[in-house]
């Protein structure tokens, strides 16, 4: 092992350990995903509700705001308090961060909407569900999907630090590294999947973000 | 016929509007007792100033707006009892700016409001095709998107999208504001087509009186939201209500509009007659000092007979007839009271050099010569360049003043070769 640079070592650990470090890339997608699809299934609809009721969004961003300014590992350990040990307490912590971008790109995405559209859907006689269905949701789709796009890659950090609480992810085998004397060979097979995780998720989404785009929209 | 049809309450009448009153909130009076019975197929024009309260009366007609007091009856039905959602899909809307969904092809936002009312399939696609024929747009637009069309190609997308379902009543809020005039012009050329062939009720709200002039059957003049004049366009060209309604037309448009509302009695000039009872001698002397060929020839009581020429009397001459037994009585006249715009094209094709003007009692009071359908031809080219000179900025009227004037005056004496070779055709 002595003999070897850090970047054989590196080598040699996902040799022996392959299996292993995908399992913990599964399990850290599966905690980082969940947190943020609650976060979108609850903070959709709060940026819907508050974009119509514009006098609420200054509070509902204003608590969303807070809660993004507890450092995260502090948020892992009050949520342990209540939760314990274990993977729904990063599920939650993740939720919680990742609430602020989508509400508040939510609510950007209703505001932008073109209001001569809003104006001519209305006029031409669409009911406020269809408004909201026909033209508000598909022509924000795009600044919401950046909200999730910024949520998720946010997630995979928070995700990281969750192994303190013993939800497992690549955050264990960084752990792992860092009390190992000369662990970086460890703590890189552990950072380098999350930093590919994160990378590969924006660029995903952001794929996504631009195919709703509707201004991009042409029948090429 | 207006008169007893509101008395009955608003029936017979597609659309009718009493005493309506539009407050907003914090006190401002949009909208002052609007009272307006509109029948079907009719193009109605709400022209006035920013604020003058017109697309505040045009909303509350689809509900965009509800109004203070006051009640909206189509056909005779109260739409405040209506649910607002169906009413509007009745009414045709197009806006200024369009507002076609961007996310929606062309075809999507044309049957927009048939797939709201839950049309089959294959009827919308149909309807589409139907639709986009209409505005003379290829089929092939129906799959792009509104951001590859121009912004004039959006709007006629805008206008059929309201007439997509058969809606009966089409409300326009100042739709050609933001396009440039050539397609502006072709899309009010468009829509009046569209209108007096498909029989619909237009209401169209704009700030641009010579759109307003040339589309409509009647225009509602308002200015601080009230009525100022309900009128045809070319009643309201020949009385305007008051200073404010000339102003807003502008002094050109009123002289522009005098060959198209100037009577003939207007504009005839003496004529030069004789008495059927008068001899060749006297007649030949009047020629004579009135350097003309021809007499107009009249009754005692000053009734139009007939007409003599030159060459006639020549022939006569010295046989001691008088001017009634050899006047030509086959002569062709116009009234005093018909507009010149209906009669220049007859008295021009028959070829006459001058035509006699008479009374409702026959009488004659004077004529046009082709001289005169030259001025007024001249005078309507001639106005047409000066307008569309003064629509620049006013520096440069200067100097382009002179060659515009000398290609209106080219162009008008073309017209007139014109009309004359027609007329000696036949």
């Amino acid at each position: 092992m002595q003999n070897m640079n850090i970047f054989q070592q590196l080598f040699y650990y996902f040799a022996h350990n392959g299996m292993y470090v995908l399992s913990q890339f599964d399990r850290h997608f599966l905690i980082s995903i969940y947190g943020v699809v609650f976060a979108a299934i609850v903070g959709i609809p709060i940026g819907i509700f508050i974009a119509k009721h514009r006098k609420l969004s200054g509070w509902v961003i204003g608590i969303a705001n807070v809660i993004q300014t507890v450092p995260s590992l502090a948020m892992l350990s009050l949520i342990m308090l209540a939760l314990g040990l274990g993977v729904n307490t990063v599920i939650v912590t993740v939720f919680l961060y990742a609430l602020l971008p989508i509400i508040k790109n939510t609510y950007t995405g209703m505001l932008n909407v073109n209001a001569d559209v809003l104006d001519a859907g209305k006029g031409m006689g669409m009911t406020r569900v269809q408004i909201l269905r026909l033209i508000e949701i598909p022509l924000s789709l795009s600044v919401i999907m950046a909200g999730i796009r910024n949520a998720l890659v946010l997630a995979i950090g928070i995700t990281a630090i969750g192994s303190f609480v013993g939800a497992g992810g690549l955050g264990d085998i960084i752990i792992r590294g860092t009390n190992a004397t000369n662990g970086g060979a460890i703590i890189l097979a552990g950072a380098l999947p999350t930093a590919l995780m994160a990378i590969i998720s924006d660029s995903v989404l952001g794929f996504f973000e631009r195919k709703f785009d509707p201004t991009n929209k042409t029948s090429q | 016929m207006i008169q007893i049809l509101s008395e009955g309450d608003g029936k017979g009448m597609l659309l009718s509007m009493e005493h309506l009153t539009k407050v907003y909130p914090g006190g401002k009076t949009a909208v002052d007792d609007f009272n307006l019975e509109v029948e079907k197929g009719e193009f109605i024009c709400f022209i006035g100033t920013s604020g003058s309260g017109k697309t505040t009366t045009m909303r509350m007609i689809n509900r965009m707006l509800e109004q203070s007091s006051g009640t909206i009856k189509i056909n005779g039905e109260d739409i405040a009892q209506m649910n607002p959602v169906k009413l509007r899909r009745k009414i045709g809307y197009v806006i200024q700016n369009v507002g076609l969904m961007p996310h929606m092809t062309i075809r999507d936002n044309i049957t927009l409001v048939p797939k709201l009312l839950k049309w089959p399939v294959e009827k919308r696609n149909e309807r589409a095709k139907e639709m986009i024929k209409l505005v003379e747009l290829p089929e092939e637009f129906l799959d792009r998107y509104p951001s590859e069309l121009s912004g004039g190609q959006q709007q006629r997308i805008g206008v059929i999208r309201a007439l997509a379902a058969d809606q009966d009543i089409i409300l326009m809020d100042e739709p050609f504001g933001a396009l440039d005039p050539i397609t502006r012009e072709s899309l009010q050329d468009l829509v009046k087509d569209l209108q007096e062939k498909s029989g619909k009720t237009f209401i169209f709200v704009t700030h641009d009186m010579d759109e307003a002039l040339s589309l409509a059957t009647r225009v509602v003049i308002m200015s601080y939201g009230k009525q100022v004049q309900v009128d045809t366009p070319d009643n309201i060209l020949r009385h305007p209500a008051n200073k404010f309604v000339a102003d807003l037309i502008g002094q050109d448009r009123l002289i522009q509009a005098r060959p198209s509302i100037t009577t003939v009695g207007q504009v005839a000039t003496k004529a030069i007659s004789a008495r059927e009872d008068q001899t060749l001698k006297q007649a030949l002397g009047e020629m004579h000092t009135k350097r003309v060929d021809t007499l107009l020839v009249t009754n005692n009581e000053g009734k139009l007979t007939g007409f003599v020429g030159i060459e006639r009397l020549n022939h006569y001459y010295g046989s001691g007839k008088r001017i009634g037994d050899i006047m030509d009585s086959n002569v062709f006249y116009v009234r005093k009271d018909s507009v010149i715009r209906d009669t220049v094209d007859r008295i021009l094709k028959r070829g006459f050099r001058n035509v006699p003007v008479i009374d409702d009692d026959g009488k004659l009071i004077g004529i046009v010569t082709r001289a005169t359908l030259v001025d007024i031809v001249y005078d309507a080219l001639w106005g047409e360049a000066d307008k569309s000179n003064s629509n620049d900025s006013g520096q440069t009227k200067e100097t382009e003043d002179n060659p515009d004037k000398e290609a209106g005056k080219t162009e008008s004496q073309a017209e007139v070769t014109q009309t004359t070779e027609d007329g000696d055709q036949k």
